[in-house]
């Protein structure tokens, strides 16, 4: 790399810049312009030792407001080529002293602004954010406003932002509808800098028996909270103790929680997660207020797969997204998930529904059609060859059970009394893989037996 | 000397043969500089393994195959102590955490645990996690499973996990949610014959295309039993006839002569000497559910239709009920003398109508 090189490159992008910000005629430069200086200066000596480009580029760009440097170059433009053409260091020095006198005359006639100076600062201070964050965890709703579809719940929310009393909370409702993500968002605006000191999370990964619920949440619980932010801004007080997954809690641990909750009401409140609202016991639900969660509508992931899309700058097809949806079920968090690894594993290129169904480990809706219609010809030869060939493509075999089980309910042909007994034997089919029975053979057992049904009716 | 397999395994994502747009997507991944936790699974001698190899050179470069062996030891809380060996590089430690039978769920938790506290020192040029492959996660109990879901969320900025797996369907929601599953298929019976001419091309052998087709036949798209069985062709005889016999495991033929005993007499006597013969196959550590499932297919080829699907019913429940049961003998021999029972049955009716 040479000088004229790297100095014709950098003039190239100031200009670009330049093009960029031409609308900007507010700007004014920063006060500290000798501070500056010494940057160019440095910057100029690492062009001259040779270091990566790029990386100076982007140091110049914290440094200083790209016109503003414009402006210095083409009032030394003469300078600059005599520069290039003699890589002395002492005419280097000379140079840049001759440009820091110039600078001086030119920043008088300036005002000094000490808005942007601090914006100047903050624009070097500013660290990349984590590139590798889950997309999950990126655009979770940060305010209760940005939680979509569960009106009920975010109105009541929004009156406890204003100032009402917080109950306890009971939510449920099936996975990936934003319980967790909305009592987070609301304790985020609740709390503010302090969200981290007033909240208690626990979920199941946590060992939660009942001897955790006597000393952490009881020794938490029993602290007081200040009504007042350590900034010194009003903050209600209380904290919130967020029970995620909560019916997976051992029903012991659930009735230490009773008298628990009662008790600290003036410090504390609950908020209960889960799924199953069943398998929470009575006197808990009755002390808290309830929510279902409904699965989200198709049109609200889709508009949030999209502005992911955007965000990220994914490429996407549109009939991908749709696959998405469908295969998502109103689970936000899995279809978001789906839209990652889908991205992570292309690179890239473009997404397609065949991406979107080999990844989300979908079995081709071809293969299930197949091996039904080789059930009712009933030929054991062939449903043996199909299942060995579907053992063999590796396909998960609960995820086959599944799709054959969504085919058969929703086929025309077939009578009601056939739909049910075959359902059983796919309920036995199901049960009996998850207890460790092998592929093969319980693959084999359920289209036989399907075979003889569908024969035998028809 | 080495093997065949171990010789001419690929190294890199390039050098893989088949699956060649997942090898894309893997590469896609890895450079990406990060992943999720990966979870592979497929039929045996599919490549999975392989995959995850050549995945972790590209991720850390050769310096994963320098493995060396490491004895680890466990305590289980009840004063227990195990030992568990492991394969391990600077990068990454390999652990088949079944080894470990029911207290399986220690050894989860412990290895995580010292792996993932000890962070990569100079993280220059290198990736700051480790990786941690767990095989055989479908025969890990559901309780080590549990652990393992805690532990995967705690851990994920020091160590990724790479879990290797025969079917998917044992293994718990919750972990497949966490894990990038990524399927490998069996080869074709076609990839499996080219692979074969590559290898015996390498060797300098002279391979008929008659043979490699019937070796890729008999090896069930299993690419590692094909390899192998085109190895014990050669010392048995080389240079290579193209109606040459293809040796198959001696186990499977033990195992078909049982069922032609059991089809030629249904006796109590005969019941009793065929129990010898599982016991045989038992010790010897031939997989429960293979003897199942070549026993219903040798079985079912004498029955009838109708029988068919009754041999398959009885097969299904008494699998079933042994991976339940802890004596696996029992229901084999269950399952062979319903079988002999109804066999009687169906042959008695149809000497009747004839």
């Amino acid at each position: 790399m040479n000088m004229e090189g790297s100095n014709k490159k950098l003039k190239n992008e100031f200009n670009k810049l330049d093009n960029c910000q031409a609308n900007d005629s507010n700007f004014q430069p920063g006060s500290d312009y000798k501070q500056l200086i010494k940057d160019i200066k440095k910057f100029t000596t690492l062009i001259q030792e040779k270091k990566v480009e790029d990386e100076l580029f982007k140091t110049v760009y914290n440094i200083a407001h790209p016109r503003f440097v414009k402006e210095l170059w083409d009032t030394d433009g003469d300078n600059v080529s005599e520069l290039s053409l003699n890589s002395d260091t002492s005419a280097d020095e000379a140079y840049w002293k001759d440009l820091e006198q110039k600078m001086d005359a030119f920043l008088k006639n300036k005002k000094i602004n000490k808005e942007e100076k601090t914006d100047l600062k903050t624009s070097k201070d500013s660290k990349p954010e984590v590139p590798n964050k889950p997309w999950v965890e990126k655009y979770r709703p940060k305010t209760v406003d940005d939680v979509v579809e569960q009106t009920e719940i975010v109105s009541v929310l929004k009156q406890v932002l204003g100032g009402a009393d917080l109950p306890h909370f009971l939510f449920y409702g099936p996975p990936g509808t934003g319980k967790t993500s909305t009592i987070l968002a609301a304790a985020r605006e609740l709390f503010g800098n302090a969200f981290r000191d007033r909240i208690l999370e626990l979920n199941a990964s946590d060992d939660r028996g009942i001897q955790v619920i006597r000393d952490k949440v009881k020794n938490f619980a029993q602290l007081t909270a200040s009504s007042v932010r350590p900034d010194g801004s009003p903050c209600p007080p209380y904290k919130i103790v967020i029970l995620d997954e909560a019916d997976s809690m051992t029903g012991a641990a659930q009735a230490a929680l009773r008298r628990t909750m009662e008790k600290e009401t003036k410090t504390t409140r609950f908020c209960l997660i889960c799924n199953y609202v069943s398998s929470i016991i009575e006197p808990l639900t009755s002390r808290c207020m309830k929510f279902r969660f409904k699965p989200l509508g198709t049109y609200v992931i889709k508009s949030r797969l999209e502005m992911i899309c955007k965000e990220e700058g994914v490429n996407c097809d549109m009939n991908a997204i749709s696959k998405i949806v469908d295969i998502s079920e109103g689970d936000l968090r899995q279809a978001i998930t789906v839209l990652q690894s889908c991205a992570r594993l292309k690179g890239g290129d473009k997404i397609t529904e065949d991406d979107i169904v080999e990844i989300s480990n979908l079995v081709p809706e071809g293969l299930v059609f197949d091996l039904v219609e080789s059930c009712k010809e009933n030929v054991y030869e062939k449903i043996q060859l199909r299942v060995t060939k579907i053992i063999y493509e590796a396909y998960p075999l609960s995820q086959i059970v599944t799709q054959i089980h969504k085919y058969i309910t929703s086929s025309n042909s077939l009578t009601d009394v056939q739909k049910a007994k075959i359902s059983e034997y796919i309920a036995e089919c199901s049960s009996r893989l998850q207890r460790g029975a092998s592929e093969y053979t319980q693959l084999l057992h359920l289209c036989c037996s399907m075979g003889n049904i569908l024969q035998e009716e028809s | 000397m080495s093997l065949y397999v171990d010789k001419y395994r690929p190294t890199s994502l390039q050098k893989l043969d088949y699956h060649l747009a997942q090898a894309q997507h893997l590469k896609n991944l890895v450079n990406q500089g990060d992943f999720p936790h990966l979870l592979f699974f497929g039929p045996p001698g599919s490549g999975k393994k392989t995959r995850i190899m050549a995945l972790l050179r590209e991720l850390y470069g050769p310096g994963v195959e320098r493995l060396r062996m490491e004895q680890l030891n466990f305590t289980t809380p009840s004063n227990k102590k195990l030992d568990i060996m492991t394969v391990a590089s600077n990068y990454h430690i390999e652990v088949n955490p079944s080894d470990a039978g029911i207290y399986d769920r220690v050894v989860v938790m412990d290895l995580i645990k010292n792996a993932a506290q000890t962070h990569q020192l100079d993280s220059s040029g290198q990736r700051d996690f480790k990786v941690i492959v767990l095989t055989e996660v479908d025969r890990l109990t559901k309780d080590a499973q549990h652990a393992l879901r805690r532990t995967m969320e705690k851990y994920i900025a020091t160590c990724r996990l790479i879990l290797c797996a025969n079917s998917i369907s044992q293994v718990i929601p919750a972990i497949k949610s966490r894990c990038l599953a990524m399927r490998v298929p069996a080869p074709s019976i076609e990839q499996i014959k080219t692979i074969l001419q590559q290898v015996s091309k390498k060797e300098g052998l002279n391979l008929p295309p008659e043979l490699a087709d019937r070796i890729a036949v008999k090896s069930d798209r299993n690419l590692r039993r094909a390899i192998l069985m085109l190895e014990t062709c050669k010392v048995q005889q080389y240079p290579f006839t193209p109606d040459q016999e293809v040796m198959e495991p001696d186990w499977l033929m033990f195992l078909r002569d049982t069922c032609k005993q059991i089809l030629s007499e249904q006796s109590p006597k005969k019941l009793i000497d065929i129990r010898n013969r599982f016991y045989e196959l038992l010790v010897h550590g031939i997989p429960t559910d293979i003897i199942f499932k070549v026993m219903l297919d040798e079985l079912v080829k004498s029955c009838d239709s109708n029988l068919k699907a009754k041999v398959v019913d009885l097969a299904a429940l008494y699998e079933y009920q042994m991976h339940q049961g802890s004596k696996v003998i029992f229901h084999i021999e269950a399952f062979v003398a319903n079988f002999m029972s109804l066999y009687l049955n169906y042959l008695e009716e149809s000497v009747m109508l004839e």
